[in-house]
């Protein structure tokens, strides 16, 4: 069985194809951009500090109650919705005044209004202190991600081809984040794994690529740079193609079947390998086209390319 | 072509046999235990295994299995004798208190063979089993100050011993001892020197003062040593709680984690995790004139006093405290250390007749709101509980009254599980109920079936002989993953689970790069058995490419991650690797026993 047929010859990298493809980038890229400076994220507790309380109740909960209790006790600045079912209650509140341990059992008396019997799932009181430094090490982890990520592309084929990875891989991060930004969707600490995830992903796939690249640089002798990637990205359609839709298989389980808690987290990884499988047809070669790459930039660190094949 | 040496063959199916055997211990699931551990933390004996079965069979109840685990009693039950545990425990507790931690826990039902390889299942991340996860910051400035004020005594002492009149004072990070005689400078210098002969000491500008100051290494040192003693303290709490299995380890240069499963009540916890509730008994100063004397605030009807700078006797040289009641009265009876009783007995030596109180030191920190910005305030509360007239003299053994029983009892819990070095406060803390911990369980296990099957059936259609042979290896790498997160010990978390479901999707690829180059070699003429040994031989330099690059975001994300994320990031690397393993190796030792050697017109891929 074949996915898509034996031998395609899309021409992925043709100066107009590569045009559309660099107008719509940098639109999703702007437009990411421009709605994470005005709207920003809609951080989870993980970032802000505050607390956070997911309580079961025996039947659907009324959550219009539930706000004016709040209300009533003074907690005027909570968020209460639903998470998951009827019967979950998510509610966050920003850092609180005073002593942590009497607001708590406040909160919990005022859930438990009405003498229900409700099932405290999870309480979580993180303090603003926590969540800045988890903001300042997310963003250093990226960066520090980025960084070793040049250095072995780099070490591995050449600059311009570690240029071309790490722009698709910059790429990939802001659409990624931009999208839970523009759908004000929840970003807390196991987004920023995802981020980190889709860095990985992303990655392989433009490895894969440059790896083909690199090597019908060297069969197909004689034929302009972008002819040869054109070839190249043809040939690891395929495997670009069915890797990401077995890897989209699990993820998709896993936003479905996983559980609210680890749904922002799989809905993160689902845009981030689409868009970066599209990245890594696209802005990466691309990018590396722009850079003037060429089979000369080969030649002098790749003396075997199967250098690990040991195997009999 | 394409045939393994016999050795290579019987080495992957070792290595998958063992694999198969470390991962066994996940399939047998857990039941009611109880479990008891020293409270001095250390090792029990099979004699007390045996002690501790006879006991309960006296008492009627019979457990299911009793043996040693890591210097512990684990007494286990069949599933759903959870009242039977509890009355276990109740048993236990009343006959061991104070010499034998109890606490309930689930133990896994692993048959004693399984057991006697050593061999233990996964363990479980707080997310999965329920319990609270407390990050404790230690107040390093209060820990210094407290430092300084020591040595700030004791010089004072030593060079008035000396004859030597002097005032010293504690100013931010200096000690400064102004001296009246400008020419004992240089003797003071040589006393403060004995005292500790590694501190700085400068000269004042005046010429009749030095200043001493701690050293870098004196200050680390300090550091360290409050962290260290402040863990110790925590442990001891933690055990007078009863918790199975509690963590409490230092992070990074100034934080203790505190992990205990299966707890529910973090308000319980609270009070006793962070409580800096400590004494400090001080001789009244009746003329209120002595350098350093300071009022005291009584608490409700107890009078406010002036009370001397010097401490008589504090909360870390208490070595017992009980809680009780004394002529009706609520008291905490106290035991002092050597050197506290010493000290003890020479005050109230010289001064009988005289009022001594006792100071109840409270920390707290509490959250305040400025300018919209939220910041943490530490508050100190110093109250006299208790002034009484020294009537006769003590040592080491005496009573304290002046508390509600409620308060002598969690003083006396404090005071005997040893003070804080310095105080701690919680910078962050989640507790999960263990409904959600077994939510998060069988949702995790539902999402990696599905999304397992979904690849399999996929592969099998698409690749159909050789996608069987990859599932084969899919589900060798699921066993590797449990097996070495068995063997390592290190928690599975929600994440970690979602890392597992994420590697089953990619640990295919490599088996895809690999099937597609067959088959491209095919479409360009090979024969069948040159297309299977070039396809693996040049997919592989991709492969190691792409899982080394991944491997490279994982391992940053162990590095910066916390708590469930670095959960997520061994799941990953560990997933990279023994796919690599399984779908290189694994898959071809199976393609070369199907196809290898033999003569083949075409090839099921």
């Amino acid at each position: 069985m074949r996915l898509i047929k034996e031998k395609t010859k899309i021409n992925f990298l043709g100066e107009s194809r590569r045009k559309v493809a660099l107008v719509v980038s940098l639109v999703v890229v702007i437009a990411s951009i421009v709605s994470l400076a005005t709207r920003g994220l809609e951080f989870g507790i993980d970032f802000t500090g505050g607390i956070l309380l997911e309580v079961g109740y025996p039947e659907a909960a009324d959550l219009e109650g539930i706000r004016s209790n709040l209300l009533a006790s003074g907690f005027d600045d909570a968020q209460v919705q639903y998470f998951g079912a009827e019967d979950d209650v998510l509610v966050r509140l920003p850092p609180q005044e005073g002593d942590s341990r009497a607001i708590r059992e406040r909160l919990q008396e005022v859930l438990a209004a009405g003498g229900q019997t409700v099932d405290l799932r999870r309480v979580e009181t993180v303090s603003p202190q926590v969540g800045r430094e988890l903001t300042e090490q997310g963003g250093l982890a990226m960066i520090f991600a980025l960084m070793m990520i040049f250095a072995y592309v780099m070490f591995r084929f050449q600059w311009k081809f570690a240029a071309g990875a790490v722009a698709a891989l910059v790429h990939d991060v802001i659409v990624t984040i931009g999208f839970f930004s523009i759908f004000g969707l929840p970003f807390d600490l196991t987004v920023v794994a995802a981020v980190l995830a889709v860095i990985g992903y992303s990655l392989n796939d433009t490895v894969v690529a440059f790896d083909r690249i690199r090597e019908n640089f060297f069969k197909l002798r004689g034929i302009a740079a972008d002819e040869s990637m054109n070839v190249s990205i043809n040939e690891m359609l395929a495997r670009t193609l069915i890797t990401g839709l077995t890897t989209l298989l699990v993820l998709f389980a896993l936003l479905f079947l996983g559980g609210e808690a680890i749904a922002p987290f799989s809905i993160a990884l689902i845009v981030g390998i689409i868009v970066g499988t599209y990245s890594s047809i696209y802005t990466a070669s691309a990018t590396a086209l722009l850079l003037g790459v060429s089979a000369q930039d080969l030649i002098e660190p790749v003396k075997d390319p199967e250098l690990v094949d040991d195997l009999p | 072509m394409n045939k393994f040496p016999a050795w290579l063959n019987l080495l992957v199916l070792a290595i998958l046999l063992v694999g198969m055997l470390l991962a066994l211990p996940n399939l047998y699931g857990s039941v009611p235990a109880v479990q008891l551990a020293d409270a001095n933390g250390g090792d029990l004996s099979e004699e007390r295994v045996a002690e501790v079965t006879r006991l309960l069979e006296a008492s009627e109840i019979v457990p299911e299995a009793s043996y040693l685990k890591d210097g512990r009693v684990v007494i286990r039950f069949h599933d759903g004798e959870d009242e039977l545990a509890a009355a276990a425990r109740e048993r236990l507790r009343s006959a061991y208190d104070g010499e034998l931690s109890v606490a309930p826990t689930l133990a896994p039902k692993l048959p004693a063979w399984v057991r006697a390889l050593g061999l233990s299942p996964m363990s479980l991340g707080l997310d999965l089993r329920g319990g609270v996860y407390v990050l404790l910051e230690v107040d390093m400035d209060t820990a210094l100050d407290t430092r300084l004020s020591l040595y700030e005594q004791d010089f004072n002492e030593r060079l008035r011993d000396a004859g030597i009149i002097n005032r010293a004072e504690v100013d931010g990070s200096v000690i400064t001892v102004r001296i009246r005689e400008a020419e004992e400078l240089e003797r003071a210098r040589q006393i403060i020197r004995e005292a500790d002969d590694e501190v700085l000491i400068s000269d004042g500008v005046d010429g009749r003062s030095l200043r001493v100051r701690m050293t870098d290494a004196q200050i680390q040192a300090r550091k360290d040593l409050s962290i260290e003693q402040n863990i110790t303290t925590l442990r001891n709490r933690v055990n007078e709680l009863g918790v199975a299995e509690p963590l409490v380890q230092r992070q990074g240069e100034d934080r203790i984690v505190v992990q205990l499963p299966g707890v529910q009540d973090p308000n319980e916890l609270d009070k006793i995790l962070t409580a800096t509730a400590t004494l400090e008994f001080r001789l009244v100063d009746s003329t209120r004139e002595l350098p350093g004397t300071r009022q005291y605030p009584g608490r409700g009807d107890e009078p406010n006093q002036y009370l001397k700078r010097e401490v008589v006797a504090s909360g870390d040289q208490i070595i017992d405290a009980e809680s009780g009641f004394s002529e009706g009265q609520p008291a905490v009876f106290i035991t002092l250390d050597s050197t506290g009783g010493e000290r003890m007995l020479a005050t109230t030596l010289d001064n009988v007749g005289q009022p001594m109180s006792t100071v109840f030191i409270e920390t707290r920190r509490d959250t305040v709101i400025r300018d919209g910005v939220a910041e943490q305030r530490t508050i100190k509360t110093e109250e006299i509980i208790n002034t009484a007239t020294i009537r006769g003299v003590f040592k080491s053994s005496f009573q304290i009254t002046g508390l509600t029983p409620l308060e002598a009892r969690d003083l006396a819990l404090l005071l005997r599980a040893g003070a804080l070095a310095a105080p701690v406060y919680k910078i962050d803390e989640r507790t999960i109920g263990p409904s959600l911990g077994q939510d998060n369980i069988d949702r995790g296990f539902q999402a990696i079936t599905i999304g397992f099957l979904a690849v399999i059936v996929f592969m099998a259609i698409y690749y159909r002989a050789f996608g069987l042979i990859a599932n084969v290896a899919l589900l060798s790498n699921l066993v590797f993953i449990v097996a070495l997160l068995s063997v390592l010990q290190a928690s599975l978390t929600l994440p970690g689970i979602a890392g597992i479901v994420l590697t089953v999707g990619m640990a295919v690829d490599a088996n895809v790069l690999i099937f597609e180059r067959i088959r491209e070699e095919l479409s360009a003429g090979s024969s069948p058995q040159t297309a299977i040994n070039s396809g693996y031989e040049k997919a592989l330099s991709s492969i190691a490419d792409a899982n080394i690059t991944t491997l490279i975001a994982a391992v940053v994300l162990f590095a910066f991650g916390t708590g469930p994320i670095k959960g997520f990031a061994i799941t990953l690397s560990l997933g990279i690797v023994t796919s690599m393993f399984t779908a290189i190796i694994g898959t071809r030792a199976i393609v070369n026993l199907a196809f290898g050697g033999r003569k083949l017109e075409s090839l099921p891929v």
